[in-house]
């Protein structure tokens, strides 16, 4: 199973297998991360799962539409590599993947 | 040994209840009693991702065993609490046991409407609400030949479009005059109605529905009060729910269509707060606000959690709610009810705008059709009372955004 790295808020590193086609915000949740709401469930409703890409940069396949005009409003600051992480399907190609959550969600 | 706070029922109220106290310092046991088999899960995806198939059961679980042992929740699941009795300030399952707690929280959700007619509970008509509900419909959809939808509310049209999805025929009836009457203003009830339509659906405003006819033991089709029967192996009751408020009222709190409960979640008993599905928030001016969606079951819980520990964080926010059917996702804030105005932004016509609602010049609220820009705008324009004028509000080239700098 692919790993992803979850850094914390607080900066502490959660290493965690994440199931082919699972959403990268689904295992950060049920394992308990910090730093992450997601209290729609997957939707792209609530954007209180925003993350950091922090590697794999041009693997991660591009925001689409509904996620981009959801991440215009989040609370933490939007930078270039903000996502909304319930719309990161996990693949192969993500092993190794890094995302940041931020100090505030909601 | 400090006594536990119980929580009862683990949906998404009573789990948000029981995060939020660790972060409001509850260093004390927390016991989360939930009478599904399953640990906390996600509900919304269980009418769309879930029935489409794309999400797997595993997929829809908020947290894992793991996640709730790292905050020391302890979750039952499969128990009902048959009883509270405040004055021992207890709570009695349904084998007798009883638990005392330190401080309580109702979290018992809501259970959807049961068809007021024959036949309504005939094998192959279901409701649409759990993840047992679910996995039975699923199976059943698989085979169905004809399904028949009973409400044209949110839970109805998002399953209906689901079923269409999958190919099936499917037959929607609402009694009222439009779609999701009792949320959305009519613009944006046509605009659904001809989303069904277009899809192949076909719908019965202002329908009365008599019965349903059975044969050989299962739902055969569905019965109209003009007396035609609208064949349909598969039939989905999306009339409403019941909040349940059982518990609280037998223990003597105030129940008007919900626990009644103030901004903070308290009850007048102050040990006990409630959150979600379950409640009627009693408002400053005296109006009761009933509220059911994710956004009141996170907020709420938020709110009783800090009451149980002494502090005040009322629930005042303009409510939001979404729908996703088809390609369209509805996003909805405040409440429209009482507009004087409606003003369009984008095209309906290509199924991509906004609603804005004013009254007395002041936005009230907004509904959006695949424009989440705008609805999350629109949450913080709303919440902090701003108003674009309705000149800018039709323009697209106004950014919403810039009020709120």
């Amino acid at each position: 199973m692919p790993k992803v790295t979850y850094i914390e808020p607080s900066g502490n590193q959660v290493e965690i297998d994440v199931p082919v086609g699972w959403s990268v915000m689904q295992s950060a949740m049920s394992n308990g991360v910090e730093g992450i709401e997601a209290e729609c469930g997957g939707s792209c409703a609530c954007a209180t799962c925003h993350c950091y890409v922090e590697s794999h940069a041009d693997v991660v396949p591009a925001a689409g539409e509904t996620e981009l005009s959801m991440l215009g409003n989040v609370v933490a600051e939007r930078k270039p590599n903000s996502r909304l992480c319930c719309q990161i399907k996990m693949t192969p190609e993500l092993e190794g993947l890094v995302v940041r959550f931020p100090d505030a969600q909601s | 040994m400090t006594k536990p706070i119980v929580i009862i029922g683990a949906g998404q109220a009573g789990l948000q209840t029981a995060e939020a106290l660790r972060a409001e310092g509850w260093d004390g046991g927390i016991l989360l009693l939930g009478e599904e088999p399953h640990a906390p899960y996600h509900r919304p995806p269980l009418s769309k991702a879930y029935m489409l198939g794309e999400y797997s059961e595993a997929q829809l679980t908020i947290r894992g065993a793991e996640a709730l042992a790292k905050k020391s929740i302890e979750l039952r699941t499969g128990t009902r609490v048959a009883a509270i009795d405040r004055a021992a300030g207890e709570v009695v399952l349904a084998g007798g046991e009883r638990i005392a707690y330190h401080g309580l929280v109702l979290a018992t959700g809501s259970r959807a409407r049961p068809l007021p007619f024959e036949g309504g509970t005939l094998p192959g008509v279901f409701a649409l609400r759990t993840l047992d509900d679910c996995r039975a419909i699923s199976a059943a959809l698989e085979k169905a030949e004809g399904v028949a939808v009973i409400g044209g509310g949110f839970i109805g049209l998002e399953f209906a479009a689901v079923a269409r999805k999958k190919g099936k025929p499917v037959v929607v009836f609402e009694a009222a005059d439009r779609l999701m009457a009792r949320v959305v203003a009519p613009l944006i009830s046509d605009f659904y109605a001809g989303l069904h339509r277009r899809n192949g659906v076909e719908l019965y405003l202002d329908a009365h529905v008599s019965g349903i006819a059975g044969r050989d033991g299962h739902a055969f089709a569905v019965r109209s009060g003009t007396g035609v029967d609208f064949v349909a192996d598969l039939i989905i009751a999306g009339i409403g729910i019941i909040p349940n408020v059982e518990l609280a009222k037998e223990a003597g709190l105030e129940c008007e269509g919900g626990i009644v409960v103030d901004p903070c979640g308290r009850t007048a008993d102050p040990r006990i707060v409630a959150a979600g599905d379950c409640t009627a928030t009693r408002l400053a001016d005296g109006r009761l606000r009933r509220l059911e969606s994710v956004q009141n079951a996170v907020e709420q819980g938020k709110a009783a959690a800090a009451a149980l520990m002494g502090r005040e964080k009322p629930f005042l926010a303009p409510p939001w709610f979404w729908s996703d059917q088809y390609d369209v996702k509805l996003q909805m804030v405040g409440l429209s009810a009482g507009h004087d105005r409606v003003v369009v932004r984008g095209s309906v016509d290509d199924g991509k705008f906004t609603a804005f609602y004013f009254r007395e010049g002041r936005l009230i609220g907004m509904d959006s059709a695949n424009r989440a820009q705008d609805h999350m705008a629109g949450r913080k324009l709303i919440e902090r009372g701003l108003t674009p004028t309705p000149e800018q509000a039709a323009d697209e080239s106004f950014a919403l955004n810039a009020l709120l700098a």
